[in-house]
């Protein structure tokens, strides 16, 4: 990916994030966290992870955001309207903010690995279609194409089988939950 | 040239980002929404990572499966939040902090 995009999309990431931040009206907050999420997305493509990045748009900036709209919009929640900000809270929230900030990048700028470029670091296919034992993913990486969501799903079946049945079990309980806590209990009368 | 230090820094200034907002706003929605952000962040290093680790010419599979467990919970934390903050908009007709009291000593 050319450096103008990298950087079109870490601003695109970043204003966004601060628009989450810094907006008094929830609905604005939420479009910029879908905006924020769709940067992050790009992101991932410029990474070569395409099955992450589709996830991203599809989970996040759809399924999650929609979550949070509905629920701004179902409590009729107002902008914040003449009430003062929280001075305190504000201002340490900044200053944490700013100290980590620094903490990470002094910690990248002395960290020698991480000056390795995109070049650097070549996805050989050729080779990894040789060693590659599922034969559409051998043909796919013989081509010269990066077959992301097959390698995804291999490994997620393969080596971490057991953990994607704990998450669904994971799911399971997060639904039971929510069907109990929106459950109105009875004889209290609801407004 | 991008260089795997570019994302780490991105990926440190939105989860800084992330931070500032949940310690600075009232709002509850508002704070779950910097939650996620702090989580897209992590997801971020590691998906930078997995391609800079490059195993047998193919990017390291693992992290992203992590991102993928990340992104599940993620989502399952997100109804079950919703669902406590719903519950909570329906006791106190309110969905700032100040107002969730209960537990204070």
């Amino acid at each position: 990916m050319p450096s103008i995009l990298f950087y079109l999309f870490s601003a695109m990431t970043l204003g966004f994030g601060l628009l989450v931040v810094t907006a008094r009206n929830p609905v604005t907050s939420a479009l910029s966290l879908a905006g924020s999420f769709v940067g992050l997305a790009a992101l991932f493509l410029s990474l070569d992870a395409y099955f992450i990045g589709t996830i991203q748009i599809l989970v996040y900036a759809g399924a999650v955001m929609v979550l949070f709209l509905f629920i701004i919009m179902l409590l009729d929640i107002k902008a914040e309207e003449g009430k003062k900000p929280n001075l305190p809270a504000v201002i340490g929230g900044i200053v944490l903010a700013v100290i980590l900030a620094l903490q990470i990048a002094t910690v990248c700028s002395s960290f020698s690995n991480g000056a390795v470029k995109i070049k650097d670091a070549p996805l050989v296919l050729q080779k990894a279609g040789e060693l590659a034992k599922i034969p559409t993913i051998a043909n796919d990486l013989k081509a010269g194409v990066l077959p992301d969501a097959k390698l995804m799903g291999l490994t997620l079946f393969q080596k971490y089988g057991f953990h994607l049945q704990v998450v669904g079990l994971l799911l399971l309980v997060g639904t039971i939950g929510v069907v109990v806590l929106s459950k109105r209990e009875k004889g209290v009368k609801d407004a | 040239m991008i260089t795997l230090n570019h994302y780490l820094i991105i990926s440190g200034m939105l989860f800084a980002l992330g931070l500032a907002g949940v310690i600075a706003r009232r709002n509850i929605i508002i704070i779950y929404m910097c939650l996620e952000m702090m989580l897209s962040a992590a997801n971020l290093t590691l998906v930078a990572f997995s391609r800079f680790r490059v195993t047998e010419g193919l990017p390291d599979y693992a992290a992203q499966s992590l991102v993928f467990f990340t992104i599940t919970v993620a989502a399952a934390e997100v109804a079950v939040g919703l669902a406590i903050i719903v519950a909570l908009y329906r006791s106190k007709q309110s969905v700032e902090t100040e107002s969730v009291t209960k537990l204070q000593g």
